[in-house]
């Protein structure tokens, strides 16, 4: 067993105030759910709901070649252009993916890139050693700031209370705010297929932005609903649905890869791979009869084994739904498979991802 | 009728009911808050032999799958079909409409090695 303590966000205090149940996630103690996933994962899809997401990764990157190095260990194209940002893979040498992150343009010579939580130490050493070869700084600040996503079709009305500014900002696009007297970043992000925002604070600053938004009515949400509302919007979770033994093209995430760029870490092995195509493939599955498929049940077609699932979960909208790699070959929408659950094969079909047609 | 006072308890957290013969099971209220959100409850087949202290029903909640014991041995008899439709049911009713299958047990010295509701009580403050 590890004995390290669990690292708490600025907001843990206020979660449990609010009667979120805590969990270890990747070392840290965070809400899986307040009122419960089904009420919470609702508050999000027809209202608005906020999540403590303060255990993300902030890493700012600064100097004459900031972007170019952003260009360089990111498989997308980075915009260099104040206020824009971009989703994108950060790759090993050999195309697999280390994470996925945004890069913010704050500056055409400093950049914000939000990492994810269990990725932070990795991603920054990363980015040091590959730093050497460009006249940049890079810094993690991700200890010193905390960060709430609020999400719904009911959360730009909700924060515009709040920040005006939010209103006007653009899709992938930041803004730097000034709220309670301290600066901070508002992006028009998230990881729910819902429109809304992320905000962040420097840490003694997210309580009062916290109990600000609980006034006003903002359903507070935890990781449970986060986790079926990004599934169902078809967004990976790095560290299950991808890690490094898995390209952008096996993730089904082909789209992120920008082979015309000059040059990336990476981009040898996506060309041969992209040339060559790929042995598997993330997949989605709609179970066809009542359970809840999860990661790691194996998927059948036929009597063979062609594949296993890397994220499931039971979602209102669609019931039993998931995730997996599935061999090249029978990742085709409209396959009929089988998933093992339990030890009992039930019948599901092979559809297109997003579950959820996203309204953003 | 079933209620928290007149049942015994597994310390797996599943409740039993004796009536003649026939042992009604459950979870208790306690274990009902922990899976909270329950959307499938995968049941034992009628006919189907149980033993006490083994696996024999599925519980899924939105986030995880808990596995149900059999607190005494013996052949399911009954199963909710109710739970079917609205599995939720568990959530709301855990000792009363919300029971999972009745088992016809072969040892009923096992219902008295279960706990009461104080001794399960005291379990659960730990």
């Amino acid at each position: 067993m590890n004995d390290t303590p669990l690292q708490k966000t600025p907001l843990c205090a206020a979660c449990e105030k609010a009667g979120a149940k805590l969990v270890d996630f990747h070392g840290w103690l965070l809400p899986v759910q307040f009122e419960g996933i089904i009420a919470e994962h609702k508050a999000v899809r027809e209202a608005a709901g906020m999540f403590d997401v303060s255990h993300m990764g902030q890493i700012f990157v600064e100097g004459k070649d900031a972007w170019a190095f952003l260009q360089y260990i990111n498989c997308n194209n980075i915009k260099n252009e104040p206020g824009a940002g971009v989703y994108s893979h950060i790759l090993t040498e050999k195309g697999t993916i280390i994470d996925d992150a945004i890069s913010f343009c704050l500056t055409p010579e400093k950049f914000l890139v939000v990492v994810n939580a269990a990725c932070i130490a990795e991603d920054f050493a990363w980015f040091e050693k590959q730093a050497s070869h460009f006249e940049v700084a890079v810094r993690n600040e991700s200890a010193q700031w905390g960060m709430i996503a609020v999400q719904g079709p009911k959360a730009l009305e909700q924060v515009t209370k709040l920040l005006p500014q939010a209103q006007e900002l653009a899709r992938f696009h930041i803004a730097e705010i000034s709220l309670f007297g301290v600066d901070g970043y508002l992006t028009r992000t998230g990881y729910t297929g819902e429109d809304g925002v992320e905000i962040m604070l420097p840490n003694a600053y997210m309580e009062p932005l916290w109990n600000a938004l609980l006034e006003q009515g903002v359903k507070p949400c935890g990781l449970g609903a986060r986790d079926v509302l990004r599934l169902e919007a078809g967004y990976l979770l790095n560290g299950a649905d991808a890690d490094q033994t898995r390209t952008p093209y096996e993730a089904a995430c082909g789209w992120v890869v920008k082979l015309a760029k000059e040059n990336f870490v990476g981009k040898d092995a996506l060309t041969a791979q992209k040339a060559q195509g790929v042995q598997e493939k993330l997949t989605g599955f709609v179970l066809k009869s009542p359970g809840v498929p999860r990661a790691g049940c194996k998927v059948f077609v036929g009597a063979e084994e062609k594949g296993v699932l890397t994220s499931g979960t039971y979602s209102p909208l669609f019931k039993g739904i998931a995730v997996g790699y599935l061999a090249a070959d029978a990742a085709v929408p409209g396959t009929e498979v089988e998933i093992e659950i339990h030890g009992k094969r039930a019948k599901a079909e092979v559809v297109k991802t997003p579950f959820y047609k996203n309204r953003v | 009728m079933h209620t928290e006072e007149n049942c015994r308890f597994a310390k797996t957290h599943e409740w039993a009911h004796m009536e003649g013969d026939i042992a009604t099971v459950g979870i208790s209220n306690h274990a009902q808050e922990e899976i909270s959100d329950i959307v499938f409850v995968d049941l034992p087949k009628v006919g189907q032999q149980v033993t006490a202290g083994q696996n024999c029903c599925v519980i899924e909640s939105v986030k995880s799958a808990s596995e149900i014991y059999a607190p005494v041995s013996g052949e399911v008899v009954e199963v909710n079909t109710a739970l079917a439709n609205d599995p939720a049911l568990v959530n709301r009713e855990p000792h009363g409409n919300g029971w999972l299958f009745k088992i016809k047990m072969t040892a009923p010295a096992e219902y008295e090695n279960l706990l009461d509701l104080n001794a399960y009580k005291v379990t659960i403050q730990k």
